[in-house]
């Protein structure tokens, strides 16, 4: 006997994400799902934006790792909620693991809540986890071929942080290759050149973010 | 290696719907996977082998469609297969592009007894 079903195979997170997304709207909270590489400068561009905005936005991280917490110590250190998720193997962050860390933050006291993903550029994009936006980081170290190799985390995202820009000089490509390509894949991206290690580039990306908040008070 | 969680979901949605349509035996399931999703359907294949072996389900056959990925021309209207990833109309050049489909991850049928 045949049975037809039709129905989206990560239906049920989607519905946990959809759950999620209410309860941030609810709350007038900005949330962003930050998503790369391993190494690629997600934590290093946390740091960077949490210092520049501190002072004018609240802001909380969840951490996902598959094992430590170095990186919600790093976080910790500049006096800001954060929770730490090891997924224990998993490459990538679900709707569900995100709802079991809400007991941990007082929404009502946050503007702006990042979602730093699993350090990976295939898995994450699949999974939705209640965020208004994703937000990519492409190093110039990687290459400029990662968003045809990559396609789906490109396509997904709204931001791209084309990071470690300082270090162009000393490699065969140019940064207008790395956006080209990038801009290919998905044209509708916005853009942002940085280097969190000089802090060129990076008044841009924070202005812009702060309009987001903005924009939803 | 996030097949191992689409696997589960899949196994969750297929005996769910088992219970509701009061059936017991699993023969086959038929999934459509895009081409634009980031599955590599022999690693999905073998996640949904393993988490069956020695269950009620064992034995079951997983049936892959991959879906190519197509436009749409929100200038011209044309439609298009998109090859490399470029999303970009090989009619007019726009940038502007609808993906139609490509990006499935959708459970279509079971064969059941």
């Amino acid at each position: 006997m045949k049975v037809s079903v039709v129905k989206n195979i990560l239906a049920a997170n989607d519905r946990i994400a959809q759950e999620n997304r209410a309860l941030f709207d609810k709350n007038n909270l900005v949330v962003f799902n930050l998503m790369s590489s391993p190494g690629a400068g997600k934590t290093s561009l946390l740091e960077r934006t949490i210092d520049v905005l501190k002072n004018d936005l609240k802001i909380g991280v969840i951490e996902g790792d598959i094992q430590s917490s170095h990186d919600a110590e790093r976080i910790a250190e500049k006096g800001i909620p954060v929770v730490q998720i090891n997924t224990g193997g998993a490459c990538h962050l679900d709707g569900n693991m995100i709802r079991d860390t809400f007991a941990e933050f007082d929404f009502n006291e946050l503007d702006l809540l990042v979602v730093e993903n699993v350090g990976n550029l295939v898995c994450p994009a699949e999974f939705q986890v209640g965020e208004d936006f994703k937000v990519m980081i492409l190093s110039v170290t990687e290459g400029e071929d990662k968003p045809s190799k990559y396609p789906l985390m490109f396509r997904e995202s709204k931001v791209l942080l084309i990071n470690k820009i300082d270090l162009i000089p000393y490699l065969d490509c140019s940064l207008e290759s790395f956006k080209k390509e990038a801009l290919k894949v998905n044209p509708d991206l916005t853009v942002f050149e940085i280097s969190c290690k000089t802090g060129e580039g990076l008044d841009a990306w924070c202005d812009w973010l702060r309009d987001q908040v903005k924009t939803r008070k | 290696m996030h097949e191992m969680s689409i696997a589960q979901s899949l196994i969750d949605i297929v005996r769910d719907e088992m219970g509701k349509h009061g059936v017991t035996v699993l023969k086959s399931v038929r999934i459509q996977i895009g081409q634009l999703s980031a599955i590599v359907p022999d690693s999905l294949s073998f996640c949904f082998n393993i988490m069956t072996s020695g269950t009620d389900l064992e034995g079951a056959e997983l049936m892959m469609e991959i879906i190519p990925l197509r436009g749409v021309c929100k200038t011209c209207k044309v439609e298009f297969e998109i090859k490399d990833y470029a999303f970009e109309c090989p009619e007019c050049g726009s940038p502007k592009i609808d993906t139609i489909s490509g990006q499935e991850l959708s459970i279509l049928d079971m064969e059941v007894e």
